[in-house]
């Protein structure tokens, strides 16, 4: 059962790391100071609950948070693969956020009910914050969404760009059936279920469209270490500072 | 909770809001004292709240300076929500300029966030800019009676 709760914790953890990690890099970039504070401030949220799931490794004998985040290759990393692109316009970071955000929120509330306690202690808590990100992600896909041909034509490109990433967040681990009948969570089929539903009812409100769930392709890899050549240089990047001196005292 | 150590901890604020102990803040969910041991249990406003360590180690000071061996622990047992603010510390907050957070029972649906209370002229005139500001867990608005922005202690 350990092997397959590390697994989880793991991925879910390093989504949120490397996802933080991309929304801070629109801050002092943002196309308003609004979206400028909303992405730090999601960065900050993100980057804050990477560390609360490193934690619980830890505590199941992981190394420290730190060691686990600054000294891992990208090939030891099982975040999905699209958190790791690049951000982009911002129509893109805007889409991701809203894909992401909405499956994150649907698999915290599920969490809410694992038969691992920390866990459903945390995913309690965490759920709350990320009504604030699907609400600031469901606010702007509403309105630009329905706005301009300029703002739905670039939300829809990148929308079809990024469904199939998305279909790659529930890529399935070895350890599914064992999760589901330990309690611990109810699995990525069931996850994406919801998301689809939840994704649908807010585009359904807008001028975009989505593409037939049946023929769209979903691209894997990421839960298993297969990175696009994006997400190296992310974490040299982040672990610069880190690796100048991994003892020194913060 | 035992008041001695509570009268003690009431000293110790917020960082970021130095008008509010972290008692009347919510996030002290267990104090235990035996004889001259104390362990006090904490539990952050936002997981990602960057200000944890430092209210962690201002606690311990607190308590070291009154001649106590403290031991605090991190934990997500009793998770905060912004109904543990006391009516004390919401009216702090009011005096201090930042709206206090509306009950989290209507939380559910976070559309009706749109309004707050003018926590300067009580106007209810008012506009939720963004739900993320300078911290965590404040939000922007703008009063349109009163024509000033002001900041929101968010409902969690």
């Amino acid at each position: 059962m350990s092997i397959a709760l590390k697994e989880l914790l793991y991925k879910m953890a390093d989504d949120q790391l490397i996802l933080g990690h991309r929304n801070s890099e629109w801050t002092g970039m943002g196309p308003l100071l609004e979206e400028d504070i909303a992405f730090s401030s999601m960065a900050q949220d993100k980057v804050g609950q990477s560390l609360a799931l490193y934690t619980l490794l830890n505590q199941l004998g992981e190394s420290d948070p730190d060691t686990i985040a600054f000294t891992r290759n990208a090939n030891q990393f099982h975040n999905c693969v699209l958190v790791e692109l690049p951000n982009q316009e911002y129509d893109f970071s805007l889409i991701r956020h809203f894909l992401f955000d909405t499956a994150e929120a649907l698999r915290f509330e599920m969490l809410t009910r694992s038969s691992y306690e920390p866990l459903a202690q945390l995913a309690t808590k965490i759920r709350g914050e990320l009504r604030y990100h699907t609400l600031h992600a469901n606010t702007w896909i509403k309105q630009l969404g329905s706005a301009t041909p300029e703002s739905i034509g670039r939300l829809q490109k990148s929308l079809d760009y990024a469904i199939p990433y998305a279909l790659g967040i529930f890529e399935a681990s070895p350890h599914e059936d064992d999760l589901i009948k330990s309690g611990v969570f109810e699995g990525e089929q069931k996850l994406k279920e919801k998301w689809m539903a939840k994704v649908e009812s807010i585009i359904t409100q807008t001028s975009l469209h989505l593409p037939d769930w049946n023929l769209a392709q979903p691209l894997f890899g990421g839960r298993q270490g297969k990175h696009s050549e994006h997400l190296q240089p992310l974490l040299d990047e982040m672990s610069e500072v880190f690796k100048i001196d991994p003892t020194a005292e913060w | 909770m035992d008041e001695k150590i509570l009268h003690i901890l009431e000293t110790v604020k917020d960082p970021e809001i130095p008008v509010l102990s972290l008692v009347d803040l919510g996030v002290i969910t267990d104090v235990v004292v035996e004889g001259n041991n104390v362990l006090v249990k904490m539990t952050p406003t936002f997981v990602g709240c960057p200000a944890m360590n430092y209210m962690k180690s201002e606690v311990e000071t607190a308590l070291l300076q009154q001649g106590f061996e403290t031991r605090v622990e991190i934990s997500f047992e009793k998770p905060w929500s912004s109904d543990l603010i006391s009516e004390k510390g919401k009216a702090a907050l009011k005096k201090y300029g930042l709206a206090p957070p509306p009950s989290n029972k209507i939380f559910t649906d976070l559309e009706i966030l749109e309004t707050s209370n003018c926590p300067r002229c009580d106007g209810s005139n008012t506009e939720m800019k963004s739900p993320f500001g300078p911290t965590l867990c404040r939000a922007l608005y703008y009063c349109h009676d009163c024509k000033e922005a002001f900041e929101q202690f968010k409902p969690l």
